[in-house]
């Protein structure tokens, strides 16, 4: 059995090297000791969902999950829905705690992402709850829930049509006061489908020749708009999330693949373009919006 | 005497076809499927004009609507209904566009190089979409008057680039001419008939 020690911290960031741990472990039955986790945010989480569903399909076992010893991380994942999420996927070390019931301060649990009627529900949600938190913690103005609402359609649909496998969808606010002095939202989604360059492929890779890949693919869809679909009224959905996270001076990034793209802002330290990750069969987007400052416009 | 009005209206409220011609209970205008569904719903109440018709397809109820639906409901639409082939002769006017909305609408049409005529709630008719200069100024006149006889047109519009922009806004269906070019309509003058 392979075991693979989750970082004390999973977030987007550090979950290129759980990935790649999991991608290495090939056929290998997996555990995953998240016994010293102190911290996981929305990208951690749905990420480890992914990972645990590539250990699993490779591996043909359920891999084990252990987290006993990270209670206040245990409680967090269970008021964002993890648990019941991972059943099916993961084996637990010790018995997952049970959801516990009553008001929810989550902006939007992990949720799977199979239908349209999925994607409805996430907008229904969304609608109800985040325009407290985009207006008194970041600061948006009370239109901006319609906007977020939209970022969030759009990329659930990005699992629907262009994935065809499992996805799911997380959102939560936090008080990045370390990291850069604000409140910010983040919402992450990842599926397992066929990644950018398989949705691709087959309309695009001829032009593209021998230089086509998960960067040619990437930058395709995330710069030129570019889908699988002839019809042109489609290849929005990304090019408009994009404006909109820009807008609200929001960091994306998409990673597929091998490869991430990003819109970069100023007060984040990443490269526009990274190469030669791990191959990760599917999607993951990050999106962070930040609240807003006094002398923005 | 009381003389026909020169199109037939036809009034949908978008809210109440999205709540029962989809499958649930749905209230936003998400996803392609849902817009695929509401168009269709749509084109099936114009479908038994027997002669032109205006339909104001109003979306007041409306708060969500994502750029897949945008492109469903109202640019397919719109590009439907100007092709040669179209199954009925019908002009749209988008009622109730809040402002929510203008973003969403505003990229599908530009994306499609589209125009159509968006009315708020009190009334206010707007241009959306891509458009010249010359057809810009020529929908404002036009608007501001709500009817220009063929009379007037030389008068009004003296130079050829206008008068050519005015066949252009009649072609692209934000305009409305009768036959035999005796007169030209705002659509908004038209949308008064529309119960």
């Amino acid at each position: 059995m392979r075991v693979i020690e989750l970082p004390a911290s999973l977030d987007f960031q550090t979950l290129d090297a759980l990935l790649a741990e999991v991608v290495g472990a090939g056929g290998e039955k997996v555990m995953f000791d998240g016994r010293h986790l102190r911290w996981v945010g929305p990208n951690g989480m749905v990420g480890l969902l992914a990972a645990g569903s590539v250990g699993r399909d490779r591996s043909g076992e359920a891999p084990i999950l252990e987290l006993s010893g990270a209670g206040d991380v245990s409680s967090y994942l269970g008021r964002m829905g993890f648990f019941q999420a991972a059943e099916g996927i993961f084996a637990p070390g010790a018995p997952f705690p049970r959801r516990s019931p009553g008001e929810s301060d989550v902006l939007l649990e992990i949720t799977p992402i199979t239908t349209n009627r999925d994607v409805h529900d996430v907008v229904d949600r969304v609608q109800k709850r985040a325009g407290a938190i985009l207006s008194n913690t970041l600061g948006y103005p009370q239109t901006a829930v319609v906007q977020f609402s939209v970022i969030l359609s759009e990329v659930c649909q990005n699992i629907l049509e262009h994935a065809e496998g499992p996805g799911w969808v997380a959102a939560q606010s936090y008080n990045w006061s370390k990291r850069l002095g604000r409140h910010v939202v983040i919402i992450s989604v990842v599926d397992l489908g066929r990644g950018f360059r398989g949705s691709l492929s087959d309309e695009h890779s001829a032009r593209f020749a021998d230089r086509w890949g998960d960067v040619t693919a990437l930058e395709a869809a995330f710069i030129h708009g570019l889908t699988r679909f002839p019809d042109s009224g489609r290849g929005q959905g990304i090019q408009q999330i994009r404006k909109q996270v820009r807008r609200w001076d929001g960091l994306i990034s998409i990673r597929s693949g091998t490869a991430r793209i990003a819109d970069v802002p100023e007060w984040f330290d990443a490269p526009p373009l990274e190469e030669g990750l791990s191959d990760f069969p599917g999607t993951q987007i990050n999106i962070v919006l930040p609240e807003r400052l006094d002398d923005e416009d | 005497m009381r003389t026909e009005a020169p199109v037939e209206p036809i009034s949908i409220n978008v809210g109440r076809v999205l709540r029962t011609s989809v499958e649930s209970l749905y209230c936003h205008l998400v996803t392609r499927p849902t817009g695929r569904a509401v168009r269709l719903a749509i084109e099936k109440k114009v479908a038994g004009t027997s002669r032109t018709a205006l339909s104001v397809i109003d979306l007041s109820e409306v708060t969500v609507m994502d750029f897949s639906c945008a492109d469903e409901i109202v640019a397919k639409l719109l590009m439907r209904f100007l092709q040669e082939d179209r199954p009925v002769d019908v002009l749209f006017v988008f009622q109730g566009v809040c402002s929510s909305l203008q973003e969403p609408i505003q990229t599908v049409l530009e994306r499609q190089e589209l125009l159509a005529v968006a009315r708020d709630s009190d009334g206010r008719c707007e241009l959306m979409g891509t458009r010249t200069e010359e057809q810009d100024y020529v929908w404002t006149v036009l608007e501001g008057r709500g009817r220009i006889v063929g009379a007037e047109v030389a008068e009004l519009f003296p130079g050829s680039h206008h008068r050519e922009a005015l066949e252009e806004l009649v072609r692209r269906r934000v305009a409305f001419a009768l036959p035999d070019g005796r007169a030209y309509h705002a659509l908004s003058n038209l949308v008064l008939g529309t119960p």
